[in-house]
């Protein structure tokens, strides 16, 4: 997205700015309807945000009322009495996703600094960032299947191991079921990874040549300029990657549910099973009868919504501000 | 003052420290690095080969012309043919909702922040928002539907509901690539249209998007495969059934749906189908969004 846009009826002196969009003659009528269609669906992109807003805020107003803000810290959840609290799902939510940053990072910044540095010839290296890339495009449920049936009889072993050898670490406490927070945490790093790696090559492809010939210049590695120069001068996209990365991790709903087990509790270890907001989502708005459960549900949606907006129009912006400034 | 060679004018003991092999331990940590970042690499690559290959081993096995004409069998019946035909059909039935919907208001909306907006305060800031609907979770996107047309008993659990929620999706992709598409078309072609005596109308669809139109159809398509692997949002808006679809209000199968019911189902012979599903599911999908990037790559 380049800013400076060459604009359209300004490039050369007219009488008034409206001289070219006026138009005359039998078309005129079609003209002056289309320009008013595209204008209002426009706009109605903008309501549709607040659509979403206003329906799902309307909808969590019972269980608002009910619950208040100690819905956020309550734990229990029980629909037989109508008892809901959403820290098992808040704390699945955010735990999975920072797993999933730990090891999305990492990887998708390597694969950015493999895919845009001279360390591999053109011809490899534009295959890796499309396969990478297409990692992105197959649908989430397949992921989840893939992981049911291959990835958690592969993490295993090592949960097993893990538990076999640290079990007095409070992370690696409980006998792993193969189900759980580390492996959901697994399945959304391979998720974000296509985030993570695209957005951060772009920033690395767009810092200056020279600033990379002159720190090689100068004596330093190819390493040296990468941890010098490249990485502190993207960082500000590549911390925009990764919140955009997280965001997506945040609302993944089918891969997570799939593996992560769908209990809800809170428990110190990642071999443990767990639960996220988008996950009981899936599992309960289906079957959801009782208004009260609904309008829960809505406000575990509703607080879903709110982060994962915050987090987008961070990411945006910060993507954005570094855009303008190069 | 040039007849002296520059080599004499370099301090010897610096001469000699520029002949000097790199210290070990920046050789170390350079081709280290190096070493890791490959190793990065070639674990993030591995996933994508893993699914790809499990997809066509296991999926292959009970690939037949039978899956797409079939309705899906009674658990434990082997003596009926076996197949997903009212899934796949369920799918397409809710992409052609969301693509009727999403598809010429999207398209209309990338014309706007094109040819309208560009540059403009209105129209960043309408970029702005629509990129922020690019990031909603897509089950937030069901559960607006749901609460839209389910809750406010418009249709029970239906294809509508479960295409409404669908062109949620799609709707800010389409525009934005809309407009990236808009974007690259020359200046000079609306000037020259303009000079001619066309309104903006004509030379918005003669010029403009008659010039995109390939492009456009890759961003739509991409669209298009995406809501054809949403799952969340199906969940609860269309339900499922496993029976032919009975008409845009009732509840409708989905191939996604089918995958993740027979994913997690106990039956062995469900989980193999599952891959089956997913064969077809990933064909359509790959193949479609290949197809497109291959389009565009060749444009650019």
């Amino acid at each position: 997205m380049s800013e400076p846009h060459v604009e359209n009826n300004r490039q050369f002196p007219l009488q008034s700015e409206s001289d070219l969009a006026a138009s005359s003659g039998k078309f005129a009528w079609f003209d002056q309807g289309f320009t008013w269609l595209v204008y209002g669906l426009a706009f109605a992109m903008v309501a549709l945000l607040f659509w979403i807003s206003f329906i799902i805020f309307e909808n969590a107003l019972p269980a608002i009322r009910q619950f208040g803000l100690s819905f956020l810290w309550s734990q229990e959840w029980n629909v037989a009495d109508l008892k809901f609290g959403a820290l098992p799902f808040i704390f699945g939510t955010l735990v999975s996703s920072a797993l999933a940053m730990l090891i999305a990072v990492p990887v998708g910044l390597a694969v950015a600094l493999i895919t845009s540095e001279d360390i591999l010839p053109a011809s490899v290296r534009s295959p890796i960032a499309f396969m990478v890339e297409l990692i992105a495009a197959i649908p989430s449920v397949i992921i989840g299947l893939w992981g049911i049936f291959v990835l958690i009889p592969f993490l295993q072993p090592i949960q097993q191991w893990l538990y076999d050898h640290f079990a007095w670490i409070p992370l690696f406490s409980t006998p792993p079921a193969g189900y759980g927070m580390s492996s959901a945490g697994v399945i959304l790093a391979i998720m974000v990874l296509p985030t993570m790696a695209a957005i951060s090559r772009e920033v690395l492809l767009a810092v200056p040549k020279e600033l990379r010939s002159g720190s090689m210049s100068l004596g330093a590695t190819r390493w040296e300029t990468i941890f010098g120069v490249l990485l502190p001068a993207g960082i500000s996209g590549i911390v925009g990657a990764a919140i955009l990365a997280l965001g997506r991790a945040l609302g993944e709903t089918m891969a997570v549910t799939m593996v992560i087990g769908n209990t809800a509790q809170i428990s110190p270890s990642l071999l443990d099973v767990a639960y996220t907001i988008p996950a009981v989502l899936a599992n309960e708005f289906g079957e959801a009868l009782d208004g009260l459960h609904v309008g829960a549900l809505m406000y575990l949606a509703l607080i879903l919504f709110l982060v994962t907006l915050l987090v987008n129009i961070a990411s945006v912006a910060l993507v954005k501000f570094i855009s303008r400034h190069n | 003052m040039h007849d002296r060679p520059i080599a004499e004018k370099i301090d010897p003991s610096l001469a000699a420290e520029l002949r000097r092999p790199l210290p070990t331990y920046r050789a170390v940590f350079n081709s280290g690095m190096t070493a890791i970042a490959l190793l990065l690499t070639a674990l993030a690559i591995l996933p994508l080969g893993s699914i790809l290959l499990e997809i066509l081993i296991r999926g292959g096995q009970n690939f037949s012309w039978a899956v797409f004409t079939n309705i899906p069998a009674p658990v434990g019946v082997t003596d009926v043919p076996n197949g997903f035909g009212n899934a796949i059909l369920g799918t397409l039935m809710m992409v052609g909702i969301a693509s009727a919907i999403a598809i010429p208001v999207g398209v209309l909306t990338g014309i706007f922040l094109s040819e309208f907006g560009r540059g403009t305060k209105i129209g960043n800031s309408i970029r702005f928002i629509i990129t922020i609907l690019t990031g909603i979770p897509s089950i937030i996107a069901g559960v607006f539907a749901y609460g839209v047309l389910i809750l406010n008993k418009v249709t029970q659990f239906s294809a509508v509901a479960g295409g409404f929620a669908l062109a949620v999706i799609m709707l800010p992709i389409v525009a934005l690539t809309t407009e990236e598409a808009l974007k690259l078309i020359p200046n000079h072609q609306r000037l020259g249209s303009a000079a001619l005596g066309a309104n903006r109308l004509q030379t918005t669809f003669r010029v403009v998007v008659a010039a995109a139109i390939p492009a456009i159809t890759t961003g739509v398509l991409l669209a298009v495969a995406r809501a054809a692997g949403e799952t969340a949002p199906l969940l609860f808006t269309a339900l499922f059934s496993i029976s032919w679809p009975d008409g845009l209000f009732n509840p409708t199968p989905a191939l996604s749906v089918l995958i993740y019911n027979y994913a997690n189902s106990p039956d062995i012979g469900q989980n193999q189908m599952a891959w089956t599903a997913a064969l077809v599911l990933v064909g359509l999908v790959l193949c479609i969004s290949i197809i497109s990037r291959i389009v565009t790559r060749r444009k650019q």
